[in-house]
């Protein structure tokens, strides 16, 4: 996810020129264009999600997470990112130090498969489990041997979401590393620091920025995914049913208030998420 | 010439041999898985479920409204990229940040929530209803769905792009009398054309897969507004693993194509660029 430097080049309000009418007509009609498309498909849904969930009224609202099962899929969901982040991020951290500090062959193939994943299909990125654990699957016998359940269980859910958000903390660093060079690691190295000490304390804090925004951005994915999660996951309520699927259950029940207050928590995350980019970016981190 | 170049930075056998055996189990393991199960179906088999007229209707709707939607986003994405870099107006930099939000947003969130907005009884929807524009459980409900979520790729391609192009070029053109038009045609367009058509590969990519934010305002019908990952779905669902194989092998071919072919106009548009700035 590339951020475009967001800034009105200055010298365009002093532009001789600027103010003739043609422009003045040319820019209104581009704002009200952008607006009112961004209105109607963005900002409309967005308002929904809020005004749908709290139809009803406030204790509706409180009442849907009352509910057993809704606090069982809330749950389901932290767990699953708390594990998949986590590991997300180890691995970015490698393949970030691995690719921007070192000249190998085959550099340009190993990054292009780490961002494999962002151009398979969820629904894709579900089935490639199913056909491994799942019953007919690779190891589906041997599974089912050593009453192991991955598919429709939590290691499923788990391994599907890490499928899908594999290269978001990779994409992230692989650029702002490559961009801030290896001159201080090299100076520290040539000083005497061990490996581990120039990670912890030069490379660390260099990128810790695009790392936090890699993992927010990583998270919000994990959080959200539908497909690939929906496929692996059996829809076990109270059990296998992360706060995606919970909403999708609900919603096909006509229990409008329940599901969009449910999908009122995960925009309120959406919100955060782009919160924090804003803030990174005001960091003075530039994407790429 | 050796494998790598030499280096006094440690760790390269830790992150490299952790990054290759992360991938291959994560990722290519699990493809392996899908090549293979779609390749040991007997090839009448794989060509009778790849061919069914149902599997035919569902491509046409994924990649007709993916295009669909691509396009839609290629000139609504330029219009708000120009808007966000040339123009100051109150609220710019939130809607610059808003730009994101289907990135962020789960896809579960926008299908029930722009279901919602274009039902009949919905607050676009109403409006809609008279003149008689069926929205929702239509093919154009599904195009709507990809356009949204598809919407950040072209937007934040072309932004950068703008921000390139040499003004005093325009004041030039403009002095030697050449039209608002002439100079967009001329300067301003061939810049961005190679960011325009990466964000309409990448948005194309991203719409083809989609499925969260689709099924719930799609309808579903067979043939008419059932998308190709919804059919994927029905097959694993009956325990078909090979039909699901075989459908998702023929989506990964397309996207793969469409990736090779992003690095190709991305390569191309290097190449532009360097030659704009040696000439």
């Amino acid at each position: 996810m590339s951020a475009a430097p967001a800034r009105v080049l200055p010298a365009d309000a002093a532009r001789p020129g600027q103010h003739t009418w043609l422009n003045s007509i040319v820019r209104w009609l581009f704002i009200t264009v952008s607006l009112t498309f961004l209105a109607a498909v963005l900002l409309a849904p967005l308002a929904t999600v809020f005004a749908m969930a709290l139809a009803h009224g406030v204790k509706a609202y409180a009442r849907v997470f009352a509910d057993p099962d809704t606090t069982a899929a809330i749950r389901l969901t932290l767990i699953t990112a708390a594990v998949v982040v986590p590991v997300n991020t180890v691995f970015g951290l490698a393949a970030a130090w691995a690719i921007a500090k070192f000249e190998f062959r085959g550099k340009s193939i190993l990054v292009t498969l780490i961002d494999l994943p962002l151009a398979i299909s969820p629904v894709i990125a579900g089935m490639l489990f199913v056909l491994l654990f799942g019953l007919q699957g690779w190891f589906g016998v041997w599974l089912q041997e050593h009453d192991v359940s991955i598919i429709f269980a939590l290691p499923g859910i788990i391994l599907a979401t890490m499928f899908v958000t594999f290269p978001y903390v990779a994409r992230e660093l692989i650029p702002l590393m490559q961009q801030l060079g290896n001159d201080e690691e090299e100076a520290a190295i040539t000083l005497g620091a061990g490996g581990w000490l120039t990670f912890f304390r030069v490379t660390l804090p260099k990128v810790r920025w695009g790392l936090v925004y890699g993992m927010v951005l990583c998270n919000a994915r994990a959080m959200g995914e539908f497909g690939a999660v929906s496929v692996v996951s059996g829809h076990i309520r109270g059990l296998t049913n992360t706060m995606p699927l919970h909403i999708e259950i609900l919603y096909n029940e006509y229990n409008f208030v329940g599901a969009f207050a449910v999908a009122s928590l995960l925009t309120l995350l959406a919100v955060l998420t782009l919160g924090v980019k804003t803030l990174v970016e005001r960091t003075g981190y530039r994407g790429h | 010439m050796s494998f790598r170049q030499a280096s006094v930075l440690p760790g390269f056998g830790l992150t490299f041999g952790f990054t290759t055996f992360f991938l291959s189990t994560m990722v290519l393991l699990p493809l392996a898985a899908l090549v293979l199960a779609a390749s040991s179906m007997h090839w009448s088999d794989f060509v009778h479920v790849v061919f069914s007229a149902r599997a035919l209707g569902s491509y046409r709707l994924s990649f007709g409204a993916s295009f669909l939607a691509a396009s839609i986003n290629l000139v609504f994405g330029f219009i708000i990229a120009w808007t966000l870099v040339r123009y100051e107006f109150p609220g710019r930099k939130l809607i610059d940040a808003l730009i994101d939000m289907p990135f962020a947003l789960p896809t579960a969130v926008s299908g029930i929530a722009l279901t919602t907005v274009f039902a009949q009884s919905g607050w676009i929807g109403r409006y809609l209803e008279p003149l008689g524009i069926k929205v929702a459980y239509t093919w154009l409900g599904v195009t709507l769905a990809l356009t949204l979520i598809s919407m950040p790729f072209t937007v934040r391609a072309v932004q950068p792009a703008l921000l390139e192009v040499q003004r005093d070029l325009e004041d030039a053109a403009e002095t030697l009398g050449a039209g608002r038009f002439y100079v967009f045609r001329r300067i301003i367009l061939p810049t961005v054309l190679p960011a325009l058509l990466t964000g309409f590969t990448l948005s194309f990519a991203r719409a083809v897969g989609e499925y969260g934010s689709v099924i719930f305002i799609a309808g579903n019908l067979p043939m008419k507004t059932e998308i190709t990952p919804l059919l994927i779905v029905i097959h694993l669902e009956q325990f078909d693993y090979h039909g699901a194989a075989a459908l998702g092998l023929v989506m990964l071919v397309m996207s793969f194509t469409v990736l090779f072919a992003i690095n190709l106009l991305q390569a191309w548009g290097r190449r532009r660029h360097l030659q704009a700035a040696s000439s």
